[in-house]
């Protein structure tokens, strides 16, 4: 059943300091920044709350920078301005092709990295890319600013670490090292959201994460250890059965998305691996 | 204006890409869909539905403040608590007994719309076991045999016998706009209903057995329909039935309509069936005996099932001549929503086992798939199962020869080779246009062709449901006419206006319909002379025309036997799919498909070709993607992030072919063509995966069943 959507609370904040002021008093306010996935909710009535502060037009929160050591992103920054961003390209060139398969054109313009991350769907397309690159995730309230690893963002299925009053404000990225490589399994070409997703990274040793497989996005350590130490793809693929438990649900079965991410191991370590010919 | 009526060869309208009627109006956003629409003092209506598949109501609990309210339970009802269709079986509101998940049981109505969405009710139930499986049904809808030759004989003169089994999946109609109606009442208690729907006296009669009321106490009105596919045939009565019932209790006009997760929660579906096929073949092919088993799932209430078995039945052999059959069908209860009517209706699930099985059969023997279509389709003068001896627009061949002509199949094959992962399917079908059997008898349509100063004005039933109806008989009529298109108008919807013309369905409207119209048109051209609408209407005051159907006189049908003519003539379709399948994902990707098709004659080509377009679109989605997930007889993807149908991006290149073999009874020679596009596709798809090496013999074939096959079977 849709929400009611008249007796809902909305707030208005224009710079970040009114946002944390608001939070840090009205702390059950909920944040919409490209609403994509918040509005998806309402309509399914999935959302309990009831008062809601749109930090959408807050400046500070946009664009991509870099320095020597770094990418930022701003958390609003939208996939339409990464998938347009000579930095991304440069540095990250696997977060444009995820945000290129993100929804359709609508959400790419609408839909922010930081509402991918705070949303927290073990399914969130960004999400094994920042696991990858070992982002930071750069959060705020009134009482100041903290760095959170992106590797323990998350509590479970759809919890943050995020306290209340508190908004992600950027990531920071450590500019990767090594071949980056991106594929996202939805069932059709456009607006689908991921039965299986992984993000690799093969430089001097070798970084895995899936998303779509468990509860939140997961970091393949046994497999990364064998690929680090100069095991073989087979030795690899079982130790993936260790590093997964896929589920049965709505959109996919267990057994097709441990097999699936089997061969986009498999995949990944053919098309990273340099020709020799 | 006198320009218009002259020199009538000037104005061809038939086979000629005519503006549509209301095309301007709908890309300029002026058409009125039934949200739209707006009367004074109108209030909004809600359902609430049951959360279980099967039990009985112990209490109802109204949570919320009810001032301001309509509420409606079945005892509002004034006439018959019944959705009148075939069986009297489907109550309009539960009284205590819920047979399947999202069952009507209570009405809300409420000036605002918010409100509505706030009032909680919860109902109290005790549940009992339902049963889910169609194979374990004990109750039958309706059971079918068809019987020609022996086919105990006709297995003992076979060199092999060839066994199969193939089940196809639910499928949402997913038109456009979902289901809405719009209730007003009258002070003298009669009601007006507007809505988007497909069959307006269907409406109207489910209303006058709910209220009780003779038939000019009820009018229903269509408004613009965003699309139909079948969905807007039957169940537009129930939503008819509620926003009547709130609006003679309130007295104000109500307005329901549905969003899509209700839609899709609580609309029909097209029905799930279980198909099996046992084969006395020869070794050079011939078919010598078929015996097949359908098994439909019609839900918990009978609605249309007993003729979408009959059509499906009916199609089961495909287009091939066999002198031994035995088809078995039956459609059984299960506490599951009530499946109803889908674009093909009971075919494509039928067709879709037929062609896969014949390909497995060619495999067995090690003969080609299209040498065995050769071989075994019908030609003119052959006899179908049911004993109908086929017409001369018997064009199996000719549809099948010609896709393989247009998609170079052979050079295809060859390019291909043994190379994995890549394959094209051929799929060949046919279509009967109109009503089954004795149902175009029994319906006794009529259209009424009205003299106008400026022309003339078409009045039918028929709905535009976006297929081009208005435009289609007005090219008819103004050819027949003379006249030019422009000087046709097209009456809206309306029983107030228009005659009963029969429901928009089964391919039906261009070829009898229309039919009934030309002949309309004729005898208008015949009265008139020589003198313009204008002299004629100023000298011998109005001219009204209707005409009711009459049979072909040779076609004869024994409903009790189903012997006989099923169907006045057929349409014939052949599909070419050439498809590649990926090893890491098991995601398939169509690369093209060819689809003929003999539909008699295209009245307007470019809507034709749109029909076979979105045909083999839905078709491709019925194929690979769409798969209704079901989890205690209720619908758990009631959206369309979860039930997937193609985006643009996963549409191929199709080739709609069009083949014109004039049926003699049908407008210009026309058949029907919006169904049979649905038909073949999903055959041909997985006809092309089992010669890329993949095994599946079940739709939806998703990535998770085509995983399976390739790792886990054998
Ligand atoms: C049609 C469609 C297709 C989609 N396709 C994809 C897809 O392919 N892949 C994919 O991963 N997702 C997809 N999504 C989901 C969604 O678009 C993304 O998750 C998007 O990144 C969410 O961003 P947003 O700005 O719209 O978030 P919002 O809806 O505004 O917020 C989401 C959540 O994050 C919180 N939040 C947002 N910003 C902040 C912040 N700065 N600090 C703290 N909390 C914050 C909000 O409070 C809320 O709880 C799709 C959605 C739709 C409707």
């Amino acid at each position: 059943m849709k929400t009611a959507l008249g007796n809902l609370d909305f707030a208005d904040a224009t710079t970040l300091s009114e946002a944390l002021t608001l939070l840090a008093s009205e702390p059950d306010r909920v944040p919409l920044a490209g609403c994509t996935d918040v509005y998806v909710g309402l309509n399914f009535g999935h959302i309990e709350k009831k008062r809601f502060v749109n930090i959408w037009s807050l400046s500070e929160l946009r664009g991509i920078s870099e320095n020597a050591d770094f990418l930022r992103i701003g958390a609003l920054t939208t996939y339409t301005e990464m998938i347009e961003s000579p930095i991304i390209a440069k540095f990250l060139p696997m977060m444009r092709d995820c945000a290129r398969l993100i929804g359709g054109c609508q959400v790419q313009n609408r839909g922010t990295v930081g509402g991918n991350i705070a949303n927290g769907s073990p399914a969130g397309d960004t999400l094994p890319i920042l696991a990858v690159a070992e982002a930071m995730i750069i959060a705020q309230s009134l009482s100041g600013t903290r760095k959170i690893p992106f590797l323990s963002f998350y509590a479970g299925y759809r919890k943050t670490v995020l306290l209340p009053g508190e908004l992600i404000v950027a990531i920071e990225i450590p500019k990767p090292p090594g071949a980056q490589w991106f594929r996202k399994v939805g069932t059709r070409a456009a607006n689908a959201i991921s039965k299986v997703v992984i993000a690799g990274l093969r430089g001097e040793t070798v970084r895995l994460a899936f998303g779509s497989v468990g509860p939140t996005v997961i970091r393949a350590r046994r497999t990364e250890a064998v690929l680090s130490s100069g095991g073989t793809i087979a030795q690899a693929r079982d130790a993936l059965a260790h590093d997964i438990h896929p589920i049965d649900d709505l959109r996919s079965t267990s057994r097709y998305r441990m097999q699936v991410a089997e061969n986009l191991l498999s995949a990944f370590w053919d098309s990273t691996t340099p020709n020799q010919s | 204006m006198v320009e218009n009526f002259r020199n009538q060869d000037r104005y061809e309208s038939v086979g000629r890409n005519v503006d549509r009627k209301e095309g301007m109006s709908k890309v300029t956003g002026q058409a009125k869909y039934v949200d739209d629409l707006n009367f004074e003092g109108m209030i909004y209506g809600r359902t609430i539905r049951s959360e279980i598949p099967r039990g009985k109501i112990k209490a109802i609990h109204l949570e919320f403040d009810t001032e301001g309210f309509t509420i409606v339970d079945y005892r509002d009802i004034p006439g018959k608590n019944l959705i009148a269709l075939i069986q009297d079986d489907q109550p309009c509101l539960v009284e205590s007994e819920i047979n399947h998940a999202d069952e009507p049981i209570l009405l809300l109505a409420h000036p605002e719309k918010e409100k509505l969405l706030e009032a909680k009710v919860r109902i109290e139930t005790i549940s009992e076991i339902p049963v889910l499986d169609p194979l374990q049904s004990g109750k039958i809808f309706k059971e079918i045999l068809i019987s020609k030759g022996d086919i105990e004989a006709g297995f003992g003169l076979a060199d092999r016998i060839v066994e199969g089994e193939y089940r196809t999946g639910h499928q949402e109609h997913v038109y456009i706009e979902p289901n809405g109606m719009i209730a007003v009442p009258t002070p003298d208690g009669a009601i007006t209903v507007y809505g988007s729907l497909q069959c307006p006296y269907y409406v109207h009669g489910a209303l006058m057995v709910l209220l009780g009321v003779p038939e000019t106490k009820v009018r229903v009105v269509q408004t613009e329909t965003g699309g139909g596919f079948g969905g807007k045939e039957d169940y537009p009565s129930i939503i008819a039935c509620h926003a009547a019932l709130l609006a003679l209790k309130s007295g104000r006009p109500t307005k329901i309509v549905y969003d899509r997760v209700e839609d899709m929660q609580a609309t029909t579906r097209r029905h799930p069936a279980i198909v099996r096929h046992r084969t006395g073949v020869a070794a050079d092919g011939t078919l010598l005996s078929m015996d097949v088993e359908v098994i439909m799932d019609g839900g918990a209430y009978c609605t249309l099932s007993p003729v979408v078995l009959s059509r499906g039945v009916i199609h089961a052999t495909g287009p091939y001549r066999c002198d031994n059959v035995r088809i078995r069908g039956r459609v059984v209860h299960t506490n599951t929503p009530p499946n109803g009517a889908f674009r093909g209706f009971g075919a494509p699930q039928t067709l879709f086992a037929s062609e896969v099985h014949l390909d497995r059969i060619a495999h067995t023997l090690g003969l080609d798939p299209i040498e065995i279509r050769e071989k075994n389709a019908f030609r003119p003068g052959d006899v179908t199962a049911t004993g109908q001896v086929l017409p001369e627009d018997t064009s199996a061949l000719q549809v099948l020869r010609e896709a393989l002509k247009k998609s170079d199949y052979y050079n295809i094959r060859k390019k291909i080779g043994t190379q994995a992962k890549r394959g094209v399917g051929v799929a060949l079908y046919w279509h009967g246009s109109g009503f089954t059997g004795a149902g175009e008898v029994k319906l006794a349509s009529k259209a009424t062709l009205e003299l106008l100063p400026s022309g003339a004005k078409v009045r039918v039933a028929s709905t535009e449901i976006g297929q081009g109806t208005r435009t289609m008989l007005a090219q008819i009529v103004a050819q027949t006419l003379g006249w030019s298109y422009d000087s046709i108008e097209v009456s809206p919807a309306d029983t107030a206006v228009v005659p009963d013309s029969g429901p928009t369905v089964a391919s039906r409207t261009c070829m009898i319909v229309g039919r009934l119209l030309q002949r309309c048109a004729e005898e208008m051209r015949f009265r008139i002379g020589n003198l313009t609408p204008k002299q004629y209407l100023e000298k011998h005051g109005p001219l009204e025309i209707t005409k009711v159907y009459e049979k072909p006189p040779a076609i004869q049908w024994d409903d009790e036997h189903y012997r006989g003519d099923a169907y006045g003539t057929y349409g014939w379709g052949c599909n070419v799919v050439d498809l590649e399948w990926d090893a890491v994902t098991y995601e398939v990707k169509v690369k093209k498909v060819i689809a003929v098709f003999d539909i008699g004659k295209a009245i307007h080509p470019i809507f034709a070709a749109g029909q076979i377009e979105g045909g083999t679109a839905q078709a491709i989605g019925y194929a690979l993607h769409e798969e209704v997930v079901m989890r205690n007889g209720r619908v758990a993807n009631p959206q369309l992030t979860n039930y997937i149908i193609p985006t643009t991006m996963d549409t191929p290149p199709i080739e709609a072919v069009i083949v014109e073999n004039s049926y003699r009874f049908g407008p210009f020679g026309a058949k029907g063509v919006g169904e049979m596009p649905m038909d073949g596709p999903a055959a041909a798809i997985v006809n092309a995966l089992f010669a890329a090496g993949v095994d599946v013999r079940e739709i939806p074939a998703t990535p998770e069943r085509i995983m399976e096959a390739v790792c886990y079977s054998r």
